[in-house]
């Protein structure tokens, strides 16, 4: 099977852009990694975007030229774009395209998401009585897992100050302002115990990337990056997952993370060990700490020690959300995998400017988890 | 004068508790395979049955896991009221039945802690315009709870 690489990358800022539509942000990432490519529009065979609040991305079409191109609109809640890169991917592995696009666009209104529970196959009583919020689940989830593992409250305030310190060297990130621990800890409680600056919020932004066949990479560029696996997963039975009104008692089920990492590294034939750099979904400080674990890139607990250390700082063992992750960059759902994937490729060329990471990375890894239960892995290599 | 009162949606829990029919929260089970599921569903996500038949959960269990909820969540679909006071939510694990979701009691987190015991309850989460109060399940500390009766006495 021909195996896919990425020649070029695109990421408009994340933030917010009034009066900017999200198509005109996408527009622009494409561009962008076209240029980075070295490729023009017309040559793009084939193509998945994905978008929450745009209902028709595919129509970004009528912006960069109306060639004929089977462009794709794909949603997979916040693993949406891990679905485009895999889609994307999958269209050249089997021989349908020889050089193809993923893009992520999004636009979401201020404060937390809102939807009517019926969207979720939610029963409308679990909204209106204050149950239905995503924000539940990671508070409750990190609580339990803090119990459980022996986490500290200041563990989740060190995470959280390092994905601002390392969006602060990031132009495209939201969040640029570097938070201490001790601001951190004193930000009100939301959902306890996480708090106001341990939270991502829902923003705007756009992504991109162009892929091509291995073997003809050579007449785009001198550093492609290799997608080595792409997995997703959804929530087993018994698995504790966000917007459950119930689940089952029992032995502990394994969350899509788990079940996707493991997959997305057995077909790469890279194991954590190799990850030289990740990118995860930090939807909250709680979560990139629950991630590390789920990842397979420590045991449960150890993280304590771990963030303590600076092993995920940029010049650590295994540097994490080098980009500020979600906590630095918000979360335009259709984008955000596109935008972790847009850093890792800067670190494995060496192009990641101040926060590039020491060493010759080779290897990188990003993961996304969101509603309903749902988990995509990506492993990149050089 | 008493306060008319409603339950947040039909089928949810046993409407009016009364002593011949207690409050429970009003489940099913798959006739195939088992499973326990809340709330009522026809269909069975372990076996893909379609037939179930329903089932009263037990009224009390243990807390598995608890958060705050400390902003007004949006509206809508929250139907509460304007002026807002935060509350808890939580996983109450039901021995031998399932793990459900719901409302605290108890808003202060200093006063929760994992394996509490935990029983259910009814509040007010919203009054109407008519003064109509809106009913949900929720789950009192077992010690909150023998207070407040012994109070109810008491007065």
């Amino acid at each position: 099977m021909t195996e896919a690489v990425i020649i070029g990358v695109g990421l408009h800022p994340f933030g917010r852009f009034p009066g900017k539509p999200a198509m005109d942000m996408g527009a622009d990432a494409v561009r962008l990694a076209l240029a980075d490519a070295g490729v023009t529009w017309p040559q793009i065979q084939g193509g998945y975007v994905g978008s929450f609040e745009v209902a028709n991305p595919d129509a970004i079409v009528g912006k960069l030229g109306l060639t004929g191109v089977p462009l794709r609109g794909v949603f997979n809640g916040c693993a949406t774009a891990g679905t485009a890169v895999a889609l994307a991917a999958r269209a050249i592995e089997t021989g349908e395209h020889d050089l193809t696009i993923a893009i992520g666009l999004d636009k979401h209104p201020r404060g937390a998401f809102a939807a009517d529970p019926s969207v979720a196959g939610i029963p409308s009583w679990y909204g209106q009585t204050g149950l239905f919020l995503t924000t539940h689940f990671f508070g409750m989830k990190i609580n339990r897992y803090m119990h459980d593992h022996g986490i500290s409250h200041d563990t989740l305030a060190r995470v959280a100050s390092k994905n601002f310190r390392n969006a602060a060297g990031n132009e495209k990130a939201w969040r640029r302002t570097p938070l201490t621990p001790a601001e951190i800890l004193a930000s009100p409680v939301l959902n306890h115990p996480l708090r106001q600056y341990m939270y991502c919020g829902p923003d705007e932004g756009a992504a991109a990337l162009v892929l091509c066949r291995a073997d003809q990479a050579h007449k785009y560029t001198s550093t492609p990056v290799r997608i080595r696996s792409t997995s997703l997963r959804s929530r087993r039975l018994g698995a504790f997952e966000v917007q459950s009104p119930s689940f089952p008692v029992g032995e502990p089920v394994v969350s899509p993370t788990v079940d996707a990492a493991r997959d997305a590294y057995e077909r790469a034939g890279i194991g954590p060990e190799d990850v030289d750099v990740a990118q995860l979904q930090d939807t909250d400080a709680g979560s990139e700490i629950i991630h590390m674990a789920e990842n397979g890139l420590c045991k449960d607990g150890e993280q304590e020690r771990l963030i303590a250390e600076g092993a995920t700082e940029i010049g650590g063992r295994l540097p994490v959300n080098t980009d500020g992750g979600l906590l630095g960059n918000g979360e335009p759902i259709g984008a955000s995998g596109l935008r972790q994937i847009h850093e890792i490729v800067l670190q494995l060329r060496g192009t990641a400017g101040t926060r590039q990471i020491p060493g010759t990375p080779r290897v990188g890894y990003t993961h996304l988890y969101g509603a309903p239960g749902v988990s995509a892995v990506t492993i990149l290599s050089t | 004068m008493t306060t008319a009162q409603r339950p947040v949606a039909e089928g949810l829990f046993t409407w009016p508790p009364s002593a011949s029919e207690p409050l429970r929260l009003i489940g099913s089970e798959c006739t195939a395979c088992g499973l326990v599921s809340f709330p009522a569903a026809s269909d069975c996500v372990r076996c893909a049955s379609d037939e179930s038949k329903t089932r009263l959960l037990a009224d009390s269990g243990t807390l598995w896991t608890y958060t705050t909820q400390n902003f007004r969540p949006p509206s809508p679909p929250y139907d509460g009221p304007e002026t807002f006071e935060p509350y808890s939510v939580g996983y109450v694990e039901l021995p031998g039945e399932l793990l459900v979701e719901a409302r605290l009691t108890e808003p202060d987190p200093g006063k929760l802690r994992i394996g509490q015991d935990m029983r259910l309850t009814l509040v007010p989460y919203a009054v109407r315009d008519d003064g109509t109060e809106v009913m949900t399940f929720a789950f009192a500390p077992v010690e909150e709870s023998a207070q407040a009766e012994s109070a109810e006495e008491a007065s």
